[in-house]
C-alpha cells in the first residue's frame, strides 16, 4: 500500500468524525498559536527597546561620585582638564568623540509661561553623539560655541509648554532662563521624557550664564566606536582619570563610569529568560493539546477495532494499520501545528496593527516571529503526532483479526 | 487445493487450555461448494478462522494452493489472505462511512494495486449493484450490503471463498439472492465454502462435512442437492 492511499483512508478516517477531529485540534492550535505568540511579543520587546537604545550603546558617562570615601583623598571634581585628556585618547581606535556637559534644573520662562527645565551646557557635539535630530532650526555649530553665543535649543516639551505645539513657532523667540535671555534657534524631536525637558547650550554660556564659572563639569560623555569596543573604551577611560585623579585602588575612585551596553545585556537577558518561561507555559498547554491527541486516537483505535478486525482479514498488514492511524494523528496534529502557526503569525500581525492605539510607548511596538519559533513548533507538533499516536497506532496494529472481528 | 492435515488448535485462556480441534484432515479440491456445519462449539468457527488463515493451527499442516501457511508470521498471512482468500461475514462487515465501491476496491489497495476503480465497478456489476456504487454501507439493505461484501471477496480473484453464515442476518427473500450468487460463482468454478448451521443453506452445497466437538463426523457428498437457478 503507498502512502497517498494511506493518506486518504487516514483523512477519510478524520473527516468521519469531524467535529472530534477539529477539537482535538484546537488543543494544538492553542498550543502552538500560544507558543508562537508569546515568542513573538518577547522578541519584539527586545527588538524595541534594542532599536530605542541601539544608537546609545556605545556611549559611556563619566559622572562624579557622590560623597567622600571615607579615610581616602577629598575627591576631585571633573574638570575641563580632564575632558581634554579623555581627548586625547581619541586617537585611540575605540573612542570617537568626548564631549563635556554641565547640568542643571532651571527656570525657563516666556512673558506668558514658565517651565522647570533641564539645562545641558554642552558642546556642538552634543546632538549627534546623543543621536537626536533637530525638529525646527538647528543645534549650535562650532563658532557659536566657542563665541559664549547666547542662543538656546529646547527641548520639544519645553518648546511646546512655552510656544505652543508647532516647533517652528518658538524659533527667534526669545525665553528668559535664569533672568538671562537666550535666543532659540532650535527645537529638538521628541525622544520621551525626561530628554524632551532640556534646554541645550554651549557649555561657557552656561557656565557664565547659569551655574557661575570654574572649569567643572558634572558629566563626560564618551562614545566609542561601536558597542563592542565599550569595554576596551571603558578601560582606558579609567585608566587616564584614575592617573590623573591619582588613583590606585579602585575603591577610591571618585569618578563613577556608567554605560548602556552593559545595562542593555542585563535588560536581554532578563527578557530572554522571561520569554522562555512564557513560552514554556504556552508549552504546557501544547502539552495538554497532545494527551487530547493521544486520547482521541485511543477513543478511535476502541471504536474501531472492528473496522481494524475487517480490514486485516482482508488482507492488511500489520504496517498498513499502523500505517493508518499514525497518519491520522500526524495529520490530526500537523494540521493543528499549521493552523496554530498561521494563528499565531495572524494575532501577532494583528498585535503589531492594534499596538500603537495603546499610546506612544506602544507606537513602534510589533511581535516578531522567529522563523525558528514556527519550525521549531511544527516540528514539535509532528513529533506529538508521533508519539501521541504511535501507542494507539501500535495498539491497533497488533490487534488479532479474530479478536477484532469479534469485537462489538 | 485445500489440505488440512491432522489440524488441531488449542486456546489457552489463562490456565485453562481449551481444545477446538482434534487433529481434522479435509481436503477441497478446485471448484468444490463445501457446506461445514454444526451446532455452536463444534469448532466450525476455528475451523473457518483457519481456513481463512486467521489463525494458525497448534499442530498439524495447513496447504493452501501448494504452500503450507500453517507457519506463517503475522505479515505473510495478511498477504496471503490478500491474495487467495474472500471472505463474506455473517453480519457483512463493510467498513463504515466508506462507500460500496470504495469497500470493494478494499482488497486491491492494501494488495498494491494501482488500477482498481474499474474492476470494483465491474465487480459491483457483477452482484447486480451496479448502480449502489456510491452508496454508503447504511444506505444499502442487508441483503446488499452482503453482495457488496461478495463483490469484495471476489475482487482478487481469491482461490478461496469463505463464507461465515453469509444468510444468518438475513430475510427468506435476500437469503435466496446470497445463496443463488453463491452458487452460480461455484458454478463459475469457484471454490466456495460456507459455514453455517442452517439444514436450507446445506442443501445447496455438493457436499457436506459435519462436525462436533472438534472433530468431523460426516462427509458426504449430496447426490440430491438443491438445485440453485436464478
Amino acid at each position: 500500500m503507498n502512502l497517498r492511499e494511506a493518506l486518504r483512508i487516514a483523512l477519510r478516517g478524520l473527516r468521519a468524525n469531524r467535529l472530534r477531529s477539529v477539537l482535538t485540534m484546537l488543543g494544538i492550535i492553542i498550543g502552538v498559536s500560544s507558543v508562537i505568540l508569546l515568542v513573538a511579543i518577547g522578541n519584539g520587546v527586545q527588538s524595541s527597546v534594542n532599536e530605542k537604545i541601539q544608537p546609545l550603546a556605545n556611549l559611556i558617562t563619566i559622572v562624579p561620585s557622590v560623597g567622600n570615601v571615607p579615610g581616602g583623598a577629598a575627591p576631585k571634581d571633573l574638570i575641563d582638564a580632564d575632558v581634554a585628556a579623555l581627548q586625547d585618547l581619541g586617537l585611540s581606535h575605540h573612542i570617537t568623540a568626548v564631549i563635556p556637559a554641565t547640568t542643571g534644573k532651571a527656570l525657563t520662562e516666556t512673558d506668558a509661561f514658565r517651565f522647570r527645565a533641564t539645562v545641558v551646557g554642552s558642546t556642538d557635539r552634543w546632538l549627534e553623539v546623543n543621536n537626536q535630530d533637530m525638529a525646527a532650526g538647528s543645534f549650535f555649530d562650532e563658532a557659536q560655541f566657542r563665541s559664549t553665543a547666547r542662543v538656546v535649543v529646547l527641548g520639544p516639551s519645553v518648546a511646546s509648554y512655552l510656544f505652543g505645539t508647532d516647533p517652528v513657532a518658538a524659533l527667534s523667540h526669545t525665553v528668559r532662563i535664569n533672568r538671562q535671555t537666550f535666543r532659540v534657534i532650535g527645537v529638538l524631536q521628541s525622544v520621551g521624557e525626561p530628554g524632551d525637558s532640556v534646554a541645550v547650550m554651549p557649555l561657557n554660556t552656561a557656565r557664565r550664564y547659569i551655574f557661575g564659572g570654574g572649569d567643572k563639569v558634572n558629566q563626560i560623555i564618551v562614545q566609542a566606536t561601536e558597542a563592542a569596543a565599550v569595554p576596551t573604551a571603558e578601560d582606558e577611560v579609567i585608566r587616564t582619570l584614575s592617573e590623573r585623579h591619582r588613583i590606585k585602588d579602585s575603591a577610591n575612585r571618585d569618578f563613577e563610569v556608567q554605560s548602556l551596553r552593559s545595562r542593555l545585556d542585563t535588560f536581554n537577558q532578563i527578557l530572554r529568560i522571561l520569554t522562555l518561561f512564557t513560552a514554556a507555559v504556552a508549552a504546557i498547554s501544547l502539552f495538554v493539546g497532545a494527551i487530547g491527541v493521544l486520547n482521541i486516537m485511543l477513543v478511535s483505535v476502541t471504536e474501531r477495532t472492528r473496522e481494524i478486525g475487517i480490514r486485516k482479514a482482508i488482507g492488511a498488514t500489520r504496517r498498513a494499520i499502523l500505517e493508518q492511524f499514525l497518519i491520522e494523528s500526524l495529520v490530526l496534529a500537523g494540521l493543528g501545528g499549521l493552523v496554530g502557526i498561521l494563528v499565531g503569525i495572524g494575532l501577532s500581525v494583528l498585535g503589531a496593527a492594534v499596538a500603537p492605539a495603546f499610546g506612544p510607548t506602544f507606537a513602534t511596538f510589533a511581535p516578531v516571529v522567529t522563523i525558528p519559533s514556527v519550525v521549531i513548533s511544527f516540528g514539535i507538533s509532528l513529533a506529538i503526532g508521533l508519539i501521541a499516536g504511535g501507542y494507539p497506532a501500535n495498539r491497533a496494529a497488533r490487534l488479532r483479526p479474530i479478536e477484532a472481528l469479534r469485537f462489538q | 487445493m485445500i489440505q488440512l492435515e491432522d489440524v488441531t488448535k488449542v486456546y489457552r485462556m489463562g490456565k485453562v487450555e481449551v481444545r477446538a480441534l482434534y487433529g481434522v484432515d479435509l481436503t477441497i479440491d478446485d471448484g468444490e461448494l463445501v457446506a461445514i456445519m454444526g451446532p455452536s462449539g463444534s469448532g466450525k468457527t476455528t475451523l473457518m478462522n483457519i481456513l481463512g488463515c486467521l489463525d494458525i493451527p497448534t499442530s498439524g499442516r495447513y496447504l493452501l494452493d501448494g504452500t503450507d501457511v500453517s507457519r506463517l508470521s503475522d505479515n505473510r498471512l495478511a498477504k496471503i489472505r490478500s491474495r487467495k482468500i474472500g471472505f463474506v461475514f455473517q453480519s457483512f462487515n463493510l467498513v463504515p462511512r466508506t462507500s460500496a465501491v470504495r469497500n470493494v476496491e478494499l482488497p486491491l489497495v492494501y494488495a498494491g494495486v494501482r488500477a482498481r476503480r474499474n474492476a470494483a465497478r465491474l465487480a459491483l456489476e457483477q452482484v447486480g449493484l451496479g448502480d449502489r456504487q456510491k452508496h454508503m454501507p447504511n444506505e444499502l439493505s442487508g441483503g446488499q450490503q452482503q453482495r457488496v461484501a461478495i463483490a469484495r471477496a471476489l475482487i482478487n480473484d481469491p482461490a478461496l471463498l469463505l463464507a461465515d453464515e453469509p444468510t444468518g442476518n438475513l430475510d427468506t427473500a435476500s437469503s435466496g439472492e446470497i445463496l443463488t450468487l453463491l452458487g452460480g460463482l461455484n458454478d463459475a468454478g469457484r471454490t466456495v465454502v460456507i459455514i453455517t448451521h442452517e439444514e436450507e443453506v446445506a442443501l445447496l452445497a455438493k457436499r457436506v462435512v459435519r462436525m462436533r466437538d472438534g472433530r468431523i463426523v460426516s462427509d458426504q457428498v449430496q447426490r440430491n442437492r438443491m438445485e440453485v437457478t436464478a
